[in-house]
């Protein structure tokens, strides 16, 4: 649920990086916190364990600029991805107005994707929200590995995009290969359903 | 996709008027300004920031605030099903000089008040709740 402030022309939306853990959702934002310092007024929020996995979640606002006379703000979030934290992730989804579901291209990820991508179809469902109608993009990140085995493209479209036929992206999160063009095609993609609000 | 899914509930349906936020603007400033609280907020439970109003002297990063504040008070709210209560009434973290006070609205919204050492926690809970009732008046 995006909120339009229609006195100081102002829209904030809610986008959330999703997947399974240890598949660089933080990576992502991380490398966006660096690639657009100047543009980020604040610090990136996270709350994570001591051993620096993901305990809550990660937030970075991020001004886009203005679209249709609006000033557009952007919270990006992302979920921890261990399936013990089902009841935080949730709560980050609650309200969320797009989606980018970062998959991990490891062969020995293949079923983790398959899970995690149920579980946020499930945890929607629990907000009236349907994954066929949530602006959403998928991401396959760690590209760039050499020493693991990665699935190819077509299997990893086969396996978690067959139904959903969304824009999908090849990526390494780590080298920022593919990043920015994510977050921008998810952030026109959310805009893109805000339409009818703005205009 | 069967009729589980409210179709209406559509990704982006929340907007207020210039006239709604200017009248709960006036709540804020007249209930809680004017009585000593340093800064305060309305959010949606999403964490987006609704109406922000402070006395001129916070330099708070508001947006970090409402993202943290908005989880803080879903997890309390989860685990306060958790052990059976339907909500924990009193939501309030003490410091040195600032304190954090939160307080529902309604179903969709939080006040978030930050105040100091010269407003007491009896007269802060008082002017929340009267703020509350004005504000909710506004939306219906």
């Amino acid at each position: 649920m995006a909120f339009v402030n229609m006195k100081s022309k102002e829209v904030q939306a809610k986008i959330v990086f999703y997947g399974p853990g240890r598949g660089g959702k933080t990576t992502n934002l991380e490398y966006i916190y660096g690639k657009f310092r100047e543009r980020i007024k604040s610090e990136m929020v996270s709350i994570k364990t001591h051993g620096d996995r993901t305990l809550f979640f990660d937030f970075l606002p991020f001004d886009i600029g203005k679209i249709m006379g609006y000033d557009v703000k952007v919270q990006l979030y992302t979920v921890p991805g261990q399936v013990k934290y089902d009841a935080t992730r949730k709560l980050v989804l609650k309200g969320v107005d797009g989606v980018v579901f970062v998959a991990d291209s490891q062969v020995e990820q293949r079923k983790k994707n398959v899970q995690a991508l149920k579980n946020l179809q499930d945890n929607l469902a629990t907000y009236k929200k349907s994954i066929f109608k949530v602006p959403l993009v998928l991401q396959y990140n760690k590209r760039d590995l050499k020493d693991v085995p990665i699935l190819p493209m077509e299997v990893m479209e086969k396996d978690l995009n067959s139904q959903l036929k969304v824009p999908s992206f090849g990526a390494s999160a780590v080298t920022g290969h593919n990043v920015v063009p994510t977050l921008k095609k998810i952030i026109s993609a959310t805009m893109a359903s805000m339409q009818n609000v703005l205009k | 996709m069967g009729s589980d899914y409210d179709d209406n509930a559509s990704f982006s349906d929340f907007s207020l008027g210039p006239e709604q936020l200017e009248a709960i603007e006036s709540v804020l400033q007249e209930e809680l300004i004017d009585s000593g609280v340093h800064s305060v907020m309305v959010i949606d439970m999403a964490g987006n920031i609704i109406s922000q109003l402070d006395n001129g002297n916070c330099d708070h990063d508001l947006y970090s605030l409402a993202a943290l504040a908005s989880a803080n008070f879903a997890a309390v709210d989860t685990m306060a099903k958790i052990v059976g209560e339907e909500e924990f009434s009193l939501l309030f973290h003490k410091g040195e000089s600032e304190n954090i006070h939160f307080s529902k609205i309604n179903a969709e919204f939080l006040l978030i008040t930050i105040f100091g050492k010269d407003v007491t926690l009896g007269i802060l809970r008082l002017k929340v709740a009267e703020a509350i009732q004005k504000i909710n008046a506004i939306w219906e």
